[in-house]
């Protein structure tokens, strides 16, 4: 392979390094600023808004309530047709379900009259009790979501009158059998909290309208082709209508496969016919954006003596918060994940309840729920462990999937083959690289200082089988370069670069060689955009395809310009060409004639699925210096290997994992979002919702065991999710090694651990 | 009020709001490198250089601008590029929004630190928060071209 498996710069990288002006609000020109007044309640019935002295501020062009904007109901979760998320959300509710509902749209030629005009409205709310607590949301008398028009549109155990967003119990074999059996049993609950993706461009849109009568929408985005069809049913018009255009985004992990901001300047365009802007602050972004759902989950997982596992339980809540955004969904793989990796129990139970409350709405954050899914049975089985008095990576190395299961089926994980797994070699080099045996459980470093180690294992999907579809189209121009057209969105993440390498790789040409864009609806084949770590399974596929029809246009072409059979030329890249004949053609002019009279003008598309979604696989070990006295935790160092099948890319494969990883270590040891008693969002800026800076992260060291997963382009499975899933349960995992204790609810932060360690001294 | 400025050695007369933030009177000059990443001087990505310091536009007001020269990185191409190149080899430049502040940082810390250790870098680039990259490659790619600086191959700036 030439440039497949090569660590190639990425396309965009000069522009972003040197600043240039590629992101949404670079690109906005001169229009109207869109801002929102929000709820200061949780819970509450708007009775009236009086809008006079806003609308008579100089400068404001509208000021929209409720009774102005359209009234269906929609989801704003980014998902496949017909969403599992409930649509039960409006632009603008006379009901208000959590603080920072917006209550008001009001747009202006300039930020202080809009300001201004924000605080001239009046508004008379009749304040409700809020639920905040989602233990106690099911069968409620506080109802979250009474409205009649509320619809689900795919089974998933909706039951709104009684606060359930989606319900399922999912059993193989018989767990209570089972556990009766086994002589070690751990039951325990795990608590996740709600945190946040906090890409550092917040959530914006920029909307016009065009020379066709049609809504433009300029938006960072994960999911441009599902922003299509929120806003047409958001604004109840055709989705002829629409035009989402994806720029340079910076940064979504999650966040914007929701439509967070997009409707708000899209109305204003759509009611005033001016172009609108909306930025939202990072306190708004941290208020009402997309987090990751909070999770309590109970395991009850069996074992025998030897610490071979027989059974597990995971009995699961989910907080959905005000909107089901990616609910129903995202706690699938909390169980779905993570049971699949113990492959050989004898008996699985997965049930859930998700629930809606009167906190921010839940969304999708990198690891969608396998997240804490995996925070809790990891935990769980290093809990076993350390009963059984057994080196927690035995015990693994006895349970786990290894490369030896490869053709077994996977019960829990829809019954899908495994096709391509090195667990065990990623556990196994891990160790190595960390140093395990020596470092295992702890080192007392004096001063109250103790070292410990810490592990766990997990993975995560390629792509959503039998749903996801990536679709592109490559085209010869003249000179014979290329056009490759994607609706997969990069957003940072490389895969416009990505998915050139695997053209080039085709097509055997130079990577300057293939031209590629970000993306735009009217223009762009469908994608249903990056999430669920599709992009380089799925719509890497696609591109191999599209490239072999290509190739074997070009074949066709080049023979009927020699005068030749097509069976008798060959293509290398550069010339087709026929060594018995010594004759060839340049690639060079097959381009450029095929633009002349009756030649062919060489395009080729294809579209891919996939019905399976091989998972990768990862082992993280973390070592850590834990303060005694403070409770402090430092990372040491983080050792990381990775099996994502072939990495097409493996410096944007490393960066990945790094990035991954200190997201998961801000989770495990600080980031939560904090509620005051009335349902307000404490922590709602960067200076109390931290996220880990270069000091925080420690060193980590990633390394990869490729496996080559046959279904994918060149061997390659996904990176982007499976990599934040390690270090909440390793870090746990060390913090036990070097206290003793367990810490069941994230994160886990200095204070817990110096508390709990005075609580035990008392004792 | 008014104020005279230079950005990027380019003068500029303009009355502005006495509250007005430098960031948003570079932005809306048309240097559009320079971002916002909260409203509470925690990240760094607004970072320009006030007469030769780094200073977070952000929350510095524009009027303390007057008759001085702020630096961004649309003034500092070449440097950008000479770093930058380092930081595409790592694959580091993930979604780029940071970039520029941070970029303007570093090239700070090159021409202030000399031989700086992992630890001192770490702490002078503390306050450029990314959310992508984990960190790790841009310090790499920080290592390797401060050995190049090290070794002359650049001209001072
Ligand atoms: S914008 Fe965050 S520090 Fe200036
Ligand atoms: S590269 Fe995205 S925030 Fe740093």
């Amino acid at each position: 392979m030439k440039i497949v498996n090569k660590g190639v710069r990425k396309k965009d990288a000069l522009a972003l390094v040197t600043g240039k002006p590629v992101y949404t609000d670079d690109i906005a020109p001169n229009c109207l600023t869109v801002k929102l007044l929000r709820s200061p309640h949780a819970h509450a019935i708007i009775e009236e808004i009086n809008t006079d002295k806003a609308k008579k501020v100089p400068g404001i062009e509208c000021v929209l309530t409720y009774e102005d904007v359209p009234k269906t109901r929609f989801t704003t979760a980014g998902q496949t047709y017909p969403e599992f998320s409930p649509y039960d959300r409006a632009i603008l509710d006379k009901h208000i379900r959590c603080v920072g509902d917006p209550v008001a749209i009001v747009a202006g030629w300039d930020e202080k009259s809009v300001d201004k005009a924000i605080g001239l409205l009046k508004v008379k709310y009749n304040v409700l009790e809020p639920i905040l607590d989602f233990r106690k949301a099911k069968d409620n008398k506080i109802i979250v979501h009474p409205e009649e028009d509320f619809k689900a549109l795919v089974d998933v155990g909706t039951d709104k009158d009684r606060n359930i967003c989606a319900s399922e119990v999912f059993e193989f074999g018989n767990v209570e059998e089972e556990l009766k059996k086994c002589s070690q049993i751990i039951d325990e609950t795990y608590h996740t909290k709600a945190n946040h993706q906090t890409a550092m461009e917040t959530f914006r849109t920029y909307t016009y309208m065009d020379t066709y009568g049609r809504l433009n929408i300029l938006s960072s985005t994960q999911v441009p082709f599902h922003v299509r069809r929120i806003l047409a049913n958001a604004l109840d018009i055709p989705k002829s209508k629409l035009r989402v255009i994806k720029p340079r985004i910076g940064g979504g992990f999650g966040s914007k496969q929701s439509s967070v901001s997009e409707m708000f300047p899209a109305v204003v365009t759509w009611i005033t016919g001016k172009p609108a802007k909306i930025v939202f602050s990072r306190k708004e972004s941290l208020t009402n954006g997309s987090p990751r759902h909070e999770s309590e989950i109970r395991i009850r997982l069996g074992a025998d003596d030897e610490g071979i596992i027989k059974a597990i339980h995971m009995d699961t809540l989910w907080n959905a918060g005000a909107y089901g955004d990616h609910g129903p969904t995202t706690v699938g793989l909390a169980g779905h994940k993570a049971m699949t990796i113990y492959n050989s129990a004898a008996a699985y139970k997965f049930n859930y309840d998700v629930l809606y409350t009167n906190t921010m709405g839940g969304g999708a954050y990198r690891g969608y729920g396998a997240t804490q899914g995996f925070f809790a049975l990891e935990s769980a089985i290093n809990e076993l462990a350390a009963r059984l008095n057994m080196d927690p990576t035995e015990l693994r190395m006895k349970n786990m999937l290894t490369q030896s299961q490869v053709g077994n089926k996977l019960p829990t994980y829809y019954n899908e083959e495994l096709k391509s797994c090195t667990l065990d070699k990623c556990l196994l080099r891990a160790k190595e690289m960390i140093g395990w045996d020596e470092k295992y459980p702890c080192r007392d470093m004096g001063n109250d200082k103790v070292r410990s180690v810490g592990v766990a294992v997990c993975m995560q999907g390629s792509g959503i089988s039998n749903v996801d579809v990536g679709a592109v189209e490559i085209r010869l121009n003249d000179d014979g370069f290329y056009t490759l057209m994607i609706g997969a969105t990069d957003m940072g993440t490389g895969c416009d670069t990505i998915l050139s390498q695997i053209a080039a790789e085709c097509l055997e040409c130079e990577l300057d060689n293939i031209a590629v864009n970000g993306v735009d609806t009217d223009t762009s084949p469908y994608d249903t955009g990056s999430y669920a770590s599709s992009t380089t399974y799925i719509t890497g596929m696609a591109v191999v395809k599209a490239c072999e029809t290509l190739k074997n246009k070009i074949l066709d072409e080049g023979a009927r310009l020699l005068g030749l059979n097509s069976d008798d030329v060959e293509f290398n890249g550069k010339e087709v060409f026929s060594l018995k004949e010594n004759k060839s053609i340049s690639l060079k002019d097959i381009g450029n004639n095929s633009l002349v009279g009756f030649n062919n003008y060489l395009t080729a598309s294809a579209s891919n699925y996939s019905p399976t979604s091989p998972p990768p696989f990862m082992a993280g070990i973390v070592e850590v210096e834990l303060d005694k006295l403070t409770g402090k935790v430092d990372i040491i160092d983080y050792a990381a290997v990775v099996d994502c099948g072939t990495p097409i890319n493996p410096n944007l494969a490393r960066v990945q994992t790094e990035g991954g990883i200190v997201q998961g270590i801000g989770m495990t040891l600080f980031e939560d979002i904090l509620y005051d008693e009335n349902g307000r969002m404490m922590n709602d800026s960067f200076m109390q919702y931290k996220i880990p800076s270069r000091i925080d992260a420690g060193n980590i060291r990633v390394e990869f065991e490729s496996s080559y997963e046959p279904t994918g382009p060149f061997g390659a499975k996904s990176i982007g999710e499976v990599v934040i899933n390690t270090p909440a349960p390793a870090i746990a995992n060390a913090i036990y090694n070097a206290t003793e204790l367990n810490f069941r609810e994230l994160p886990i932060t200095a204070e817990k651990i110096a508390l709990k360690m005075l609580e035990r001294n008392n004792i | 009020m008014q104020i005279k400025l230079w950005i990027n050695n380019k003068e500029f007369n303009d009355d502005i709001a006495p509250d007005m933030l430098l960031l948003d009177l570079i932005r809306s000059k048309g240097f559009l490198s320079v971002k916002r990443g909260c409203e509470t001087s925690n990240c760094g990505l607004c970072t320009v250089m006030l007469d030769n310091k780094t200073v977070l536009s952000c929350s510095t007001l524009a009027v303390r601008a007057n008759e001085k020269h702020v630096t961004t990185i649309e003034g500092l191409e070449k440097e950008a590029l000479e770093f930058g190149g380092f930081l595409a080899d790592e694959g580091a430049e993930q979604c780029g929004f940071c970039s520029p502040g941070f970029i303007m940082n570093v090239l700070a810390m090159k021409n202030e630190l000399k031989n700086p250790s992992e630890e001192e870098i770490k702490k002078y680039l503390e306050g450029n928060l990314c959310r992508c990259t984990g960190y790790m490659g841009q310090l790499r790619a920080i290592k390797k071209y401060l050995s190049r600086v090290k070794e002359g191959s650049y001209e001072n700036s």
